[in-house]
């Protein structure tokens, strides 16, 4: 090993593997284009202080948006890939990837998935949204928040980085030793892994602190717990959820490494090494995961059902200790994971029984919703579609889970095709439905104009038809014997059903496709679907108070809360004696100065983890003493927050007041 | 209006008492404080994780060395006793900083780092005698997480000796500022808890290791 480039050689670029290869010249090809595009529009200084050091929350939850969609098409590029392999490796024939291209390729989709998808996602909708709605200016730690998100997008490049230096891990998802230990799985795979999801957990378990401290101690004046927003609760238990698993995922993570670099016996076969330990630690970490991931989504959906369906959320309170139970029940159901460890009956009974109490709070909040639409004036917007998709799929996803959640039964599809029907069945309908409703929902708050309706059902109807064909057979298939991660298939009487699941592959790109035709179509007519009043869908919540895009600092004055549904109740007032409360008292505000350092210290921990995979020692180093520099460089600072003089807020409030009063005078008009 | 609430949200008078949250966004020598507590919490359960592991492999000893025939309780006290000496002088320092005494301040501090480096010298002693009587991480599972187990506070406490060298430096240049008291109690509260976790490891590691 060269002591300065460590294990790194040359051959560790692909240039044997064409595929591999092809992408990364397109993938490089595309970045340095938009680098020149960027450049040659001089666009550099706005991204610059707008978005990269901006410690907006708004801006930092568009950033984990984008981050989280382009992650989508890698990820989604590695589903189509797979599903195209298995149809072709049936029988007789052999598909295109050869085995150990193939295991890189699962592993990396549910990863990319997971990690880099629905997780920034997920955490970029709180962000932009849980501040706006608890009617605040920005989260408690925003500087922190920013460093949040570059320590995850630091993950993301080392994940995908290693497309193009190295592999990755062949391992699954979640990495299982003893295959993932050095004896079984000695390259660089496992480390890209291990190393990325490192970094991107520090960034979320900030991430968690920082949401906690926000809805518990920051709201507006009289937003009191039950008044806050489903969202807002569902995002607590989420951060919650966050504070309480991460750490173990950490932990778990550590201990691997420390197997694989330095000869440690925790999941190895000799040595007194024990791998199930490693499946209770990960799983610890994973269930509560699965909850971090659609409690929020839930709150999404409860925010959609509310305001398109013109009424307050059926059973509010409901609602919230329904979320608390699932925050509280989810760390007592893992070891539903591995039933098939051996832990006997009576232990297999208790998580068993667990996991179907778990669907008792889900199943509440289903009636929520319908019956907040019932006797509704429903309108059918983009987001409902979504919703009401959601509800028809996710009853049964859910279901085939409490199946999956009887021990015996669990033996016999355990690690089958069944299941990766059914956990797609739920994350699908419950965690990607929703994000594609709260970005048609939030879209107009965000950037002050609506996304094409038409071209969105379109998109919906797409992922509709594609999640059917390209999951139901898989119930079939794992009923039928089928194993998942199989890299051939030898029973040729499946191919018509992997054809099926194929072809719904290709609705879904087909979704895809039109999301971006949508945003690009959207952005081109953006003049004729303008949101001139902050308020499109006729909204409920504290976010569609301000302006759309809203100011920096969000609300001139902070909102006073009278009651639930804190915006409504104050729109009614405002058109019943049509008039908007009188102008208060302005003050000007401090709001945090923008930061390059968390861009900084991702740079320094991207360079660390490429340097710990590659065991290259004297670049960690490096690495490790430039992120501690950053760090006390930034606790130096003088300067933590600069002034918006009181010109400028006044002069932005008005202008708001006198949309609304048009906006008023408009609704009194026609009624 | 303090600066200090007009930074994340001005609060106003006006709005109803409702109970809870009803002030609207507390101030910074509330969230600060509070966000580090759910920090410390998030780091309790990463070390509950690893005292599960270790819980779960300290039989797993592969025919190797035994707690009984490793662990020395003498050590272990001395170990504590540094630690808890280290934590007390750290709780002078801050009544010293909160009365502007910039001398006690660092004298005490100084002590705090002192205390942690005795601490810190005992523990790797220890590490090193283990590794050269053939009882290193790599012999069994079992001393796999003993030295992650019982290293990681270890690195956590090397950790607070930057943080303590960065603090003093602070302290020392720009003088007993709001932010900066701040975080020396965001500093106290760290150290403490690595008290907290240090006394279930001296009770699950080196008492109940040592029982005949």
């Amino acid at each position: 090993m060269s002591p300065v480039f460590g294990k790194l050689t040359w051959a560790a670029i692909p240039v044997h593997e064409p595929i591999a290869l092809a992408t990364s010249v397109v993938v490089i090809l595309a970045i340095a284009g938009m680098g020149i595009w960027i450049t040659a529009n001089k666009w550099w200084p706005y991204l610059w202080h707008e978005y990269i050091t901006s410690c907006d929350h708004k801006r930092i939850g568009i950033m984990y948006i984008v981050l989280g969609l382009v992650m989508f098409v890698r990820g989604f590029a590695d589903a189509i890939m797979m599903r195209a392999h298995q149809y072709l490796a049936v029988g007789e024939g052999p598909g295109y990837l050869a085995p150990e291209h193939y295991n890189q390729i699962f592993s990396a989709h549910g990863t990319i998935m997971i990690f880099f998808v629905a997780m920034p996602l997920v955490i970029g909708f709180m962000n932009f949204v849980v501040p706006l709605q608890l009617g605040v200016r920005d989260v408690a730690f925003p500087t922190l928040n920013n460093v949040s998100f570059w320590l995850n997008a630091s993950g993301a490049l080392l994940v995908n980085v290693s497309l193009f230096v190295g592999e990755f891990a062949r391992t699954g998802w979640l990495a299982f030793p003893p295959l993932s230990e050095k004896m079984f799985s000695p390259g660089v795979g496992v480390d890209y892994y291990l190393v990325a999801l490192q970094i991107s957990g520090v960034g979320t378990v900030l991430t968690g602190v920082n949401f906690v401290t926000t809805i518990l101690k920051i709201r507006a004046p009289g937003m009191s717990y039950f008044r806050m927003p489903v969202f807002c609760w569902t995002s607590l238990a989420s951060n919650l959820l966050i504070i309480a698993a991460f750490p173990v995922l950490t932990v778990t993570l550590a201990l691997l490494m420390l197997d694989r670099y330095l000869g440690f016996h925790f999941f190895t076969n000799d040595g007194g090494g024990n791998s199930m330990l490693y499946m209770n630690l990960i799983w610890v970490w994973g269930h509560p995961e699965v909850y971090i991931l659609v409690l929020p989504a839930f709150g999404i959906y409860s925010e959609v059902a509310a305001t398109f369906s013109g009424k307050p959320l059926f059973g509010y309170r409901s609602m919230v200790f329904a979320t608390m139970v699932i925050c509280i029940v989810s760390f007592t159901v893992w070891l539903h994971h591995f039933f098939t460890m051996g832990a006997g009956a009576d232990v297999n009974a208790v998580f068993g029984i667990a996991s179907m109490i778990i669907g008792v709070p889900t199943g509440v909040k289903i009636y929520n919703w319908l019956f907040t639409m019932y006797g509704g004036r429903v309108r059918f917007n983009v987001p409902v579609y979504y919703l009401l998709g959601f509800m028809l799929l996710f009853v049964g996803g859910g279901l085939t889970g409490v199946l999956l959640a009887i021990p015996p039964v669990d033996f016999v599809v355990h690690n089958s095709l069944f299941l990766v029907a059914h956990f797609h069945h739920v994350i699908i309908p419950g965690v990607v439905f929703a994000i594609f409703a709260g970005y048609h929902y939030w879209f107009p708050k965000a950037f002050g104009f609506t996304l094409d309706e038409r071209l969105g059902k379109a998109g919906f109807w797409c992922w509709f038809v594609g999640f059917n064909l390209a999951f139901m057979p898989s119930y079939l298939l794992g009923f039928w014997g089928g194993t998942r991660r199989m890299q051939h298939i030898s029973d040729p009487s499946w191919k018509p059903w992997l054809a099926v699941e194929l072809v719904g592959a290709f609705f879904i790109a087909a979704a895809l496709a039109i999301t971006v035709w949508q945003l690009l179509y959207s952005i081109r007519t953006r003049e004729q679907r303008r949101d001139l009043t902050g308020d499109p869908w006729d909204g409920r919540t504290l976010e569609w108070l301000t302006l759309s895009p809203p100011p920096h600092y969000n609300f001139a004055v902070l909102p006073d809360v009278h009651g639930e549904e804190a915006y409504w109740h104050r729109k009614q007032l405002a058109i019943e004696r049509e008039e908007l409360i009188p102008e208060p008292n302005y003050q000007p505000i401090e709001m945090p100065v923008n930061t390059p350092t968390g861009v900084i210290v991702a740079f320094f921990s991207s360079l660390c983890g490429f340097a710990i995979i590659w065991y290259i020692w004297w670049l960690a180093i490096l690495g490790v003493v430039g992120a501690f520099a950053v760090f006390v460089w930034y606790a130096w600072r003088d300067e933590h927050e600069h002034i918006i003089p009181i010109e400028e807020v006044i002069a932005n409030a008005r202008e708001r007041r006198r949309i609304r009063m048009d906006a008023l005078h408009t609704v009194s008009q026609s009624t | 209006m303090t600066t200090e609430a007009a930074t994340i949200g001005m609060t106003h008078s006006g709005s109803e008492d409702t109970g809870l949250g009803h002030r609207g966004p507390e101030s910074k020598s509330i969230v600060v404080p509070y966000g580090f507590w759910l920090f410390v919490l998030s780091d309790i359960v990463l070390f509950s994780a690893l005292f599960a592991t270790y819980a779960s492999l300290v039989h797993a000893t592969d025919y190797g060395p035994t707690t009984n025939q490793l662990f020395s309780r003498t050590t272990a006290a001395w170990e504590t006793a540094a630690l808890l000496l280290s934590t007390f002088v750290c709780g002078l320092a801050l009544i010293a900083a909160k009365r502007r005494n910039m001398m006690w301040t660092q004298v005490w501090l100084v002590a705090t780092g002192l205390f942690g480096l005795i601490f810190l010298i005992f523990e790797l002693r220890e590490f090193v005698e283990f590794i050269e009587s053939g009882a290193g991480p790599q012999r069994s599972a079992f001393l796999s997480s003993f030295f992650t187990l019982v290293g990681c506070h270890g690195a956590h406490v090397t950790a607070g000796l930057m943080w303590l060298g960065t603090m003093m430096a602070q302290i020392w240049a720009k003088g007993f500022r709001e932010h900066i008291l701040r975080r020396l109690l965001c500093f106290t509260i760290f150290w403490h808890a690595l008290d907290i976790i240090w006394v279930a490891i001296f009770t699950i590691v080196y008492l109940i290791g040592t029982l005949p």
